[in-house]
């Protein structure tokens, strides 16, 4: 990763002047320093949420799935709603370290991290979900291929939901290690600059020994290679097994061969837009503006819109496929007349503005490089996304196949309080993380200093180094 | 032989030391100081108990305390120590008797675990029908709040003996007094009881026996008596009608007992004949679901439509109006009269003019359907004396009253003026199985025991006996009104004796006792039929001229009440089941509604919105009858309604004695005025707030998916050039290597080996089934079902393995029915357009629907729309959905093409039930047992009784769904080896099948080549609904056949 020759015509990915060490005090004062009010206010409504959403899950397992707002026709609603959202979300984080990596895009260096963080907190949340939909989870364990005493039992190979555990277990792991061998060296700087002996221990510890010698780099180098090759079938390989849940089923509006490449699409749509609103937040909160910069922002919202037009399609194709058929039972699947006359029309129509005229306006540069817009357009697309599944999976499971079935849903007091624990719990997650973690990966940005800072840049235009 | 060993423990003994001696003599060699703590009043004031020691002290306590109270719940289960003889643990016990409530009478085949009646089947050698009240009233022998367990006199208990005593000597008071004295029963039909009862008025000849029926048949008996000479009704033989004209009457229903057993027997589309079914009514009743043709017409319009059939039959010219369906009333009497003696006339109309006029067509017509000679007995009710009783009991002119097993104070419309008289009466004796209003009111409340504790006899149907024996020890303190009434005449023989010698002299003219009581009935070979001549004195035209009077003055709204199929007359409105058992047609349970029609609804402004949770509201009206107002009765909108008529269930809105999730609906009697069943001059204004329903489904029609429920016209049917499989049950074709082929055919694996041992399929003849609900209460009994009460029923949350659900026609369907052209001709006509085009051109073209009309036109059933049910469980898929997206394989097929579920190692991820395209999965979102949330009879210890230990009860956060009743499959093949044979042919069954009066369904082995279903899964009417999924499934339906071609 040695520095290479960039263009002048390029804009610089590290603003103002920037030396080595600034780039290492920059990141880590948030760590070595004092955290503000802000912090704290979000904080504790983050924990209160996150307490709150834990209050209810434990009523839920008391009492029994019932205080959910589910029915007879309806078994799975918000709950695999937020799952597939916090799975989806994870998304992006994977893509940016792997695919991006493996490509060379050095602009991924400023976002990587968090992104990580954002995906392995994301899966957190959405593995809850599995657990606390079912009826009897303590016996949850059931669905893991161990051996046991029950006689042959087994788990059910032909089960997407049993792909879902290990896609699930698998995405997890791998994005764990991978982002930890990314942190090595950067625990390795806040060791040594630590002046607290019990933080100098905790660092030392989290940075597995890591003594700086080229050997370590060296295999740095080559494990994060050999990760982000193991990684980028992942990117792929989790939604489209996600997907599967409804694809692989029969009920008109899930039973969709386009369903893979559709919620990859999403997912990463998604996924991108959280790191979006994330370090919309975070540049300002930590001070990272030199180094999360408009240019970066663009090239996030490009990937939205090019994501945003492949969901856009596949929407268009479900509506047209499922008109197409004739069929009366795909006259009601969430993409169609039926959907958008019925009950859920409003639900429709959120999910239509939402992803696909609200990232229209990206097309324009003004906004494309716009901080705020860029801020206000992710959440409108997180909500979108998180009504996409909440279509998929309620309207389609309100007009069953026999129109005797046909019901709806309304979310219990129950239902909202774990979907807004689980945020808080995601938001608590991330601010202890912004907090005890290098939010940018110190020794990987520095690598670009010299091809991509604003002075080496300017430098060298002076000196007409082209 | 003695020893002369030695044994010694230590050396000094055996050498005899002293101190050995002395410690023996001594077993405490310390003094224990009790003397210093305890002897010495001082030192015990002035010894302190140190903190420690105090503390030591609570603590062990505490812990003693604490741990005795961790001690689990016993429940005490304990052995026979004697085995009886004629109980097999395990093993079930079926014995024959009878229902006989009053209102329900049927011939029934009781199912004993343990000494427990568990289910109640029909006795189908007796001919027996159960209907979903019969079905459920073995939960009402359990039902520990409701049921009277020992006898009162006021508040206080009191012994049995000291009530004869007391009442006997009032009642010879009375006797001296030449005071009048009533015995108020409901119709008991038993020939013994009846004479039980003449010997207890010769004992007392101041007592009259005056018989109440809460819902009245009681014209329909003046009626015949007026025109035969005997208070009874005709008896009916649907089997034999070729054209069956009913107004008003839902002889499916509840009307003077049911008929429909007789009624499906006469159409049967394998014969190639059915019968020709015309309902002329205002209430969308259950026999104007079935019929073929359903005209609507409000009461009045009804009387007008009786008239003038009578004259278009006989040429006669009684006075009338013009309808505005006389065309199809003339087609009907020219079809009539095409029939002949096959024809039938029937009306429901409570008024013995109605009654007679009816009478007079079947006399025109020389029906042989009706059946005058050996007649009906189900309802005995006589309205006027009734009235006389209640008028002489608020007079003073009766002075004392006994009421067996009738709720006067609930189910009388003047309840009130009972009630007060009741106070100054010298004696009120309520015998009852309930402890309800009347047995409240009385001076003694004497408890009853359930019919299914009881000896007896009934005679349903003249010439008919029927027995009814015991079939569990009592549960409560109780005696029967026989023995009572045998008691107070001052016989010292028991019932039991009485009835064996009542059946030796009079029923059985030698035949064995045993014999009939082990078949639970006895057909006398010759009856001596009584000669009845037709009285012409009976004037027609008189009776016409009154009822045009009456109709003519009706205005305002008309009101129809009805009976409903859950709670009938209101006796079993304790029962869980029944309140939970959803109404055939509108789909609610847990209530009553005024039923109302959508032109009338939009006039008034009613609504039923569904609501975000997925279930309906509505709005409230507040009705006035002849000056009685109820105020707030919930409306909901009945397609097929009358315009200008209402409906209302009876039987609902009880209080007294009833739990409280149990008191539910609106009490509706008091509008029952003299037992008419259609009261004029209604009227109705909307109030304000909404009522919640709880519907078990609010879709009402099929919104275009025709081959879900498929049907064809009879001529259709017997038309030997039509190929079924192209015309009216057409499969799913595919593309299979370039031809056209049934996608049942084909298959994406290697299929299993099946025939080997048995392969179970159910049939469902759609014809058939009435939608009457036994099955699904059936069923619940079966396999311990729980009730999950009227909030969860709302949110969709029934547990039911069973439902049948309900469509109506749309507007599309109904223009299709009478569009010049249908979608075939269409397409034949223009075959260059595309599909998804053709089917819009013709909507647009031939039905002139626009495109945006459409979804709401399909969605929305028509005003007057046709109906038709679906009994639906789990299909037992072949290429079941549910099995392989289950994580756990907790359900999994079996070898005899049962999907299995193994509820212990369901995890409860209900993904199985949102991939059954069936939605037959039913998830247990809570506890239902022993939860005092869910306080029915899965909490209560007389509740648990009826559990049938068969099927274990489910705990919460697993599926559970019909298993084909896998338990009686299993038992029955365990049966066969045992006795070393083979099953035999239709030996298998499940409780829906069994508990099927009409042979709708069939179970049985198609690996059996004898068995009944194996020819009907291969009729040319089977069909599986959402064959186009491929879940090959082992339900097979048979398409629904309309006789609309007439007779």
């Amino acid at each position: 990763m040695s520095s290479h020759y960039e263009s002048s015509y390029r804009e610089p990915l590290i603003l103002g002047n920037k030396s080595y060490h600034d780039i290492t005090e920059d990141i880590a004062r948030p760590i070595e320093g004092k955290a503000n009010k802000n912090w704290y206010i979000a904080f504790y409504i983050s924990l209160a949420a996150m307490l709150w959403g834990f209050g209810c899950i434990f009523y839920t397992v008391g009492t029994g799935i019932g205080v959910w707002g589910l029915s007879k026709n309806i078994g799975w609603a918000w709950d695999i709603t937020n799952f597939v959202w916090w799975v989806g979300i994870g998304h992006a984080g994977t893509l940016i370290s792997a695919v991006l990596l493996l490509f060379r895009q050095k602009w991924r260096m400023a976002i990587n991290r968090s992104a990580e963080a954002m995906t392995i907190f994301a899966v957190f949340q959405a593995g809850l979900f599995p657990i606390i939909h079912m009826g009897r989870p303590w016996n949850g364990y059931w669905v893991l291929p161990i051996p046991n005493q029950f006689g042959s039992l087994w788990v059910n190979f032909n089960s997407p939901l049993l792909w879902d555990v290990f896609a699930i277990s698998t995405y997890l792991s791998v994005s764990l290690v991978f982002w930890w061998t990314g942190l090595l060296p950067d625990f390795a700087t806040i060791r040594d600059r630590a002046v607290k002996p019990f933080q100098k221990k905790i660092y030392a510890l989290l940075s597995f020994g890591w003594s700086g010698r080229a050997k370590d780099w060296q295999r740095f180098e080559e494990v994060s290679l050999v990760l982000a090759g193991l990684a980028t079938p992942l990117v792929l390989s989790v939604h489209t097994i996600v997907s599967m849940d409804f694809a692989t089923s029969i009920n008109p509006g899930w039973h969709s061969t386009i369903f893979p490449p559709y919620f990859v699409a999403g997912a990463i749509f998604s996924g991108f837009a959280m790191v979006q609103t994330l370090l919309g937040i975070m540049r300002k909160v930590t001070n990272m503006e030199a180094y999360i910069t408009r240019l970066h922002v663009e090239y996030m919202n490009i990937v939205i819109i090019l994501t945003g037009g492949i969901v856009a399609v596949a929407y268009a194709t479900e509506f047209f496929i499922a008109w197409y058929t004739g069929s009366p039972y795909e006259n009601y699947t969430y993409l169609s007349f039926g959907a958008e006359a019925g009950a859920y029309g409003w639900a429709f129509w959120s999910l239509l503005i939402c992803n696909i005229f609200t990232p229209q306006l990206l097309w324009i540069k003004k906004i494309r490089r716009s901080f705020i817009w860029s801020f206000i357009i992710s959440i409108v697309i997180n909500i979108g996304m998180w009504f996409e599944r909440f279509d998929i999976i309620a309207i389609v499971l309100s007009k069953g196949q026999l129109p005797s079935t046909w019901w709806r849903f309304e979310p219990t007091f129950v239902d909202v309080g774990i979907f807004i624990g689980t945020i808080g719990f995601f938001f608590v997650l991330f601010l202890l993380y912004a907090r005890t973690f290098p939010v940018i990966p110190t020794a990987e940005i520095k690598t670009i200093l010299k091809s991509s800072g604003e002075n080496f840049k300017k430098s060298r235009e002076e000196n007409n180094e082209h | 032989m003695a020893s002369n060993k030695k044994y010694w423990q230590s050396v000094e003994e055996l050498k005899g030391s002293s101190i050995v001696e002395t410690l023996r003599n001594n077993e405490f060699v310390q003094d224990i100081p009790t003397d210093e703590f305890l002897g010495d009043k001082e030192t015990l004031e002035t010894s302190s108990t140190s903190r420690r020691d105090f503390l030591k002290y609570v603590g062990f306590t505490t812990a003693a305390a604490s741990l005795a109270a961790c001690e689990g719940p016993v429940r005490k289960s304990i052995p026979y120590v004697v085995q009886p003889n004629d109980i097999v643990v395990g093993v079930a016990d079926w014995y024959a008797t009878t229902i006989a409530d009053g209102f329900d009478f049927a011939n029934v085949l009781v199912k004993t675990r343990e000494g427990r009646p568990i289910q109640i089947m029909p006795n189908k050698e007796a001919g027996g029908v159960t209907s979903a009240r019969t079905q459920a009233s073995v939960l009402s022998l359990y039902d520990e709040k409701l049921r009277l367990k020992e006898p009162r006199k006021g508040e206080t208990q009191i012994s049995w003996a000291d009530a004869d005593k007391e009442i006997i000597a009032k009642l010879n008071e009375l006797k001296d007094a030449n005071e009048s004295v009533v015995l108020l029963t409901g119709t008991l039909a038993s020939p013994s009881t009846e004479k039980v009862i003449a010997d207890f008025i010769t004992a007392y000849p101041n007592v009259k026996h005056v018989v109440y029926d809460a819902i009245s048949e009681s014209a329909a008996a003046d009626a015949f008596e007026a025109m035969y000479g005997k208070r009874a009704l005709p008896d009916y033989d649907f089997s034999k009608a070729e054209v069956i004209a009913s107004i008003g009457a839902d002889f499916l229903g509840d009307w003077q007992g049911g008929y429909e057993k007789s009624y499906a027997e006469g159409r049967r589309v394998e014969t190639g004949k059915m019968s020709y079914h015309v309902q002329i009514e205002s209430n969308m009743s259950l026999a104007g679901a079935n019929a073929d043709k359903r005209i609507v017409a409000k009461p009045s319009e009804q009387v007008f439509a009786l008239i003038n059939l009578y004259n278009q039959v006989t040429g006669s010219s009684l006075p009338s109006k013009a309808t505005a369906f006389d065309a199809e009333v003339k087609q009907l009497a020219k079809d009539l009269k095409k029939a002949g003696s096959k024809g039938v006339v029937v009306t429901g109309l409570n008024d013995k003019n109605a009654q007679l006029i009816a009478l007079a067509i079947n006399k025109a017509l020389n029906s042989e359907v009706i059946d005058t000679k050996a007649v009906n007995l189900k309802r005995q009710g006589n309205d006027t004396q009734v009235a006389q009783l209640v008028a002489d009991v608020k007079g003073g002119k009766v002075k004392g009253l006994i009421t067996y097993n009738v709720n006067p104070l609930y189910s009388l419309s003047n309840a009130a003026d009972l009630a007060e008289g009741i106070k100054n009466l010298k004696l009120s004796v309520a015998l009852s199985t309930q402890d309800d209003a009347t047995a409240n009111a009385t001076q003694y409340t004497l408890p009853a025991p359930h019919n299914l504790e009881s000896w007896g006899d009934v005679m349903a149907k003249q010439g008919v006996y029927s027995l009814m024996q015991p079939t569990i020890q009592p549960l409560f303190n109780t005696r029967q009104v026989q023995d009572v009434l045998l008691k107070w005449s001052g016989s010292t023989v028991n019932y039991y004796d009485t009835l064996k010698e009542f059946w030796s002299t009079n029923v059985l003219g030698g035949a064995s006792w045993n014999q009939a009581l082990h078949d639970g009935f006895f057909k006398a070979e010759n009856i001596t039929e009584e000669e009845i001549a037709f009285e012409a004195t009976a004037d027609v035209n008189a009776a016409a001229v009154q009822l045009v009077r009456k109709a003519n003055n009706a205005s305002g709204f008309e009101l129809n009440l009805y009976s409903s199929t859950a709670l009938g007359d209101g006796k079993q409105a304790n029962n869980p089941w029944l309140q939970e058992l959803p109404d055939p047609i509108t789909r609610a349970s847990w209530d009553n509604y005024l039923t109302v029609s959508m032109a009338d609804a939009k006039e008034l402004g009613f609504e039923n919105p569904v609501k975000d949770n997925g279930a309906i509201d509505g709005n409230y009206a507040n009705v006035t009858v002849n000056g009685v107002t109820i105020n707030k009765i919930p409306v909901i909108i009945q397609p097929g309604q009358a315009k200008g008529s209402v409906g209302l269930a009876l039987g609902y809105g009880r209080t007294q004695g009833l739990k409280s999730e149990m008191q539910v609906g609106i009490n509706a009697y008091p509008f029952y005025q003299n037992g008419n069943n259609v009261q004029y001059n209604v009227s109705i204004e909307k109030a304000s707030g909404w009522h919640k329903f709880a519907c078990m489904q609010v879709q009402s029609t099929l919104a275009g998916r025709h081959d879900i429920l498929r049907e064809a016209s009879l001529k259709e049917v017997n038309d030997k050039k039509l190929d079924p499989k192209h015309t009216w049950n057409k499969p799913f074709m595919v593309s299979y290597d370039h031809q056209e082929v049934e996608g049942s055919k084909i298959d994406l694996w290697d299929e299993h080996d099946r025939s080997l041992g048995h392969h179970f399929n159910l049939s469902i003849d759609l014809t058939s089934c009435t939608g009457c609900g036994a099955c699904v209460i059936a069923c619940h009994a079966e396999n311990n079902v729980p009730v999950v009460g009227k909030d969860e029923m709302r949110v969709g949350r029934d547990m039911a393995w069973l439902r049948i659900d309900r469509y109506y026609s749309s507007t599309v369907e109904d223009k299709q029915y009478e569009a010049k052209m249908t979608l075939e001709e269409f397409k034949a006509q223009n075959p260059n357009i595309a599909n998804q085009e053709i089917e819009r051109r013709y909507t647009e073209k031939v039905l002139e629907l626009s495109k945006g009309d459409l979804f709401d036109a399909l969605e929305n059933p028509a005003e007057n729309p046709q109906v038709a049910f679906q009994p639906m469980m789990c299909q037992h898929c072949n290429h079941a959905p549910c099995e392989t997206v289950c994580p756990v394989a907790a359900t999994s097929h079996g070898r005899q093409g049962q999907n299995q579920m193994a509820y212990n190692r369901c995890v409860g991820t209900r993904y199985c039930a949102n991939n059954c395209p069936y939605r037959v999965r039913r998830f247990n979102w809570f506890n239902y047992s022993e939860n005092n949330e869910f306080d029915f009879n899965m909490n209560n210890e007389y509740g648990k009784m009826v559990l049938n230990p068969d099927v274990v009860v489910r705990s919460r956060g697993v599926m559970e769904k019909c298993s084909m009743c896998i338990q009686m499959t299993q038992a029955t093949i365990l049966k066969a080896k045992k006795e070393g044979r083979a099953v035999n042919k239709d030996e298998f069954e499940t409780a829906c099948s069994s508990a099927c009066s009409t042979g709708a369904m069939v179970f049985g082995d198609i690996n059996n080549s004898e068995d009944t279903v194996t020819a009907l899964k291969e009729d040319k009417r089977a069909f599986h609904v959402l064959d186009y999924i491929g879940t090959k499934p082992n339900v097979v339906y048979q398409v629904k056949v309309r006789n609309t071609n007439e007779a």
